[in-house]
């Protein structure tokens, strides 16, 4: 019987590295005057180039506001977000073409799977490429090749609604991955799997990371995989901090 | 990869009934185009056909066609001695309501100039032209007589000798074609009881008059057929028509004719136009009317589906923008959905239409030009019924996705 137990280490260290995300003092203000909420105030995240990062955190406490606001769909109210040494964000004043930025650079996972339900399993990770002017057979094949990778190879032709929640979810990872992305953020994507796929997946982020130099943002309440990660963050009433030592797994 | 199409496989049972739904509504505003070139063509078939030059009818009446005209049988001889004119015809209209095999049966009767128009210039389907001056007629086939049949009009029975297709009178019914005297034989056809109250009659308004005290074999004459009486007229015609000579002009034939206090005379062209413009053109814009009631109510059908249809997929769109899909791609989507819907709405209806519209009891005809004017008419509303699909998908923001 194998149990996951966790101690702090700081072996790992991406000082050296470029970052993929730099994101500085973002707050985020919704409402104004009386009906003002600060959903996240100064947070700053530095993510290096094949960095796995957690984001920790209670509900409520500003991480999703976090994600979306690095992720260029929801702008912060203040604050910078520099994606591979491009300033994407100052404040809500947009530096680039934020929808063509994530369709390059980003790539999303979220908690439910989040398919297209009028698409096949492989043209929901198809669209992700063609949407970037990939051609329909070379996107065919590479969707079929992370399908595969995934372990889903098989239900390409399925619709969502005839796959399994773990199932679905893979095919949201494939998709997420199929730009070669700069960027994986990733909000509980493990929530509707079981604890093995949970940590499979995980550690598929930490292989994608570190063998494609991408930044991955893992919003998270998964402890057993914290090992995984090469940094942690924690965020609490908007406000972020970072653990200082890295999770490391121990095997009984 | 075409996502329009991809949601309407997805949707196929709710896209098929909405484009059948469409494409009905669709069926119903091209037949009504159809009814109006029908009619248009059923009302100038007569005046395109006849090959008459002139028309001559009642003075300050509009022709035999658009309202009542009675004019004397002996005009066609005062025409004929008109410098100019190669020929006068006797034209002798009405409609006549009978019963057949227990059914209404309406009849245009139009009456030939015997013996010079024998209805030759009449398209036949079957049979052949009036061979005899009396008792013989042609019958369209929609009036359901066929060669030989035999129908009794009047005191008289007359016997098909030949049938023709698609020729109509303005107002619908079938025509049939007879010699003038039959034609006023079936008009002025009286009971025999009829004939003997009204002989009494005469002989009792006789009897009232100085003249017939002092003689009174004039009472005699008061028995005697009214065609054998100088003092009663003769049965009318409708108009005569007129052929002018070759190289002679027919607005100089006309202008003579148009000096007579008695009548009024048009070419075949105001003739054509007096039909167009007075009671078929209030059929045009009735159905006019109609016909833009129901695209209206088609392009609201439209807007709605298209909108529902966009709602439905407000969660995708949201995800579609999220991993980066340009605006684009979302109002091709949606756009791509309503010109199909359009196309298949427009398809269904010409085809379905082409299997009821023969089965209408008045002809539908389906000009190409109207085919295409509303193929442009459905590509518009189609374009503008996505336009609220649209709006509400531009509205989509990418954290929807996220709900």
């Amino acid at each position: 019987m194998t149990s996951h137990d966790t101690t702090l280490d700081d072996s790992t260290s991406f000082d050296d590295k470029p970052f993929a995300i730099d994101a500085v003092g973002l707050t985020k203000i919704y409402g104004s005057g009386n009906t003002e909420v600060v959903a996240m105030r100064d947070a700053s995240m530095q993510v290096a180039q094949g960095e796995v990062v957690a984001l920790l955190g209670p509900s409520g406490s500003g991480k999703s506001t976090f994600l979306t606001a690095v992720g260029l769909i929801n702008p912060p109210t203040s604050g910078r977000v520099t994606i591979k040494d491009k300033l994407v964000l100052d404040g809500e004043s947009a530096h680039a073409n934020l929808r063509a930025f994530r369709r390059q650079h980003i790539g999303f996972i979220f908690q439910k799977s989040n398919l297209i339900p009028f698409l096949s399993a492989a043209e929901n990770v198809q669209i992700a490429m063609q949407l970037n002017g990939k051609f329909l057979g070379f996107a065919r094949r590479r969707a079929i090749e992370l399908m595969d990778y995934l372990g889903v190879a098989d239900r390409a032709d399925n619709l969502p609604s005839m796959l399994s929640g773990g199932q679905q979810q893979r095919v949201a990872v494939a998709r997420a991955l199929a730009n070669h992305p700069s960027v994986l953020l990733a909000d509980e994507p493990t929530a509707a799997l079981d604890g093995q796929r949970g940590r499979q997946v995980m550690e598929l982020f930490a292989k994608v990371a570190h063998e494609q130099g991408a930044g991955v943002i893992v919003v998270t309440h998964d402890q057993r995989a914290l090992d995984v990660f090469d940094t942690i963050y924690e965020m609490e009433d908007g406000l972020m901090h970072k653990q200082p030592h890295k999770v490391q797994q121990t095997t009984h | 990869m075409n996502l329009a199409t991809k949601d309407i496989r997805h949707n196929l049972g709710r896209f098929a009934l909405t484009a059948v739904g469409i494409g009905m509504l669709l069926m119903v505003v091209m037949g009504m185009g159809g009814i109006y070139r029908g009619v248009v063509e059923d009302a100038t078939l007569l005046i395109d056909r006849v090959g008459a030059d002139l028309w001559i009818v009642q003075s300050d009446t509009r022709g035999p066609f658009a309202e009542l005209s009675r004019v004397p049988s002996n005009l066609v001889y005062r025409a004929a001695a008109v410098p100019g004119v190669q020929s006068s015809r006797e034209f002798a209209y009405h409609t006549v309501q009978r019963r057949r095999d227990g059914k209404p049966l309406r009849i245009a009767v139009l009456g030939l100039s015997w013996p010079t128009d024998k209805g030759q210039w009449v398209s036949l389907t079957a049979g052949r032209p009036l061979g005899q001056a009396h008792y013989e007629m042609i019958a369209d086939k929609s009036l359901g007589l066929d060669v030989s049949e035999q129908l009794t009009l009047g005191k008289e029975t007359y016997t098909v000798v030949g049938t023709t297709s698609n020729m109509i009178s303005s107002g619908g019914d079938g025509i049939a074609f007879f010699t003038v005297a039959d034609a006023q034989a079936i008009q002025f056809d009286v009971p025999g009881e009829a004939v003997r109250l009204e002989r009494a009659a005469r002989e009792s308004r006789g009897e009232s008059f100085e003249l017939a005290m002092q003689q009174p074999m004039m009472l005699d004459n008061a028995w005697r057929p009214t065609a054998q009486l100088p003092a009663v007229a003769r049965p009318q015609i409708s108009a005569v028509m007129v052929t002018v000579s070759p190289g002679a002009g027919v607005n100089q034939v006309a202008e003579t004719i148009s000096g007579w206090g008695d009548v009024s005379v048009y070419t075949a062209d105001g003739q054509r136009e007096l039909l167009l413009k007075g009671s078929v053109e209030k059929v045009r814009r009735q159905i006019g009317l109609f016909r833009v009631l129901l695209t209206v109510i088609a392009a609201i059908i439209m807007a709605l589906i298209l909108y529902t249809l966009t709602l439905d997929k407000i969660h995708s769109i949201a995800l579609l923008k999220l991993i980066g899909a340009p605006n684009t791609v979302i109002l091709g989507m949606i756009l791509q959905q309503a010109l199909i819907l359009g196309f298949v709405g427009f398809g269904i209806a010409y085809l379905v239409g082409q299997q009821l519209f023969p089965m209408f009891p008045r002809r539908v005809i389906l000009a190409n030009s109207d085919l295409l004017q509303l193929a442009g008419i459905v590509l518009a509303i189609s374009v503008l019924s996505s336009l609220l699909g649209i709006w509400k998908a531009m509205k989509v923001s990418p954290n929807e996705a996220l709900a």
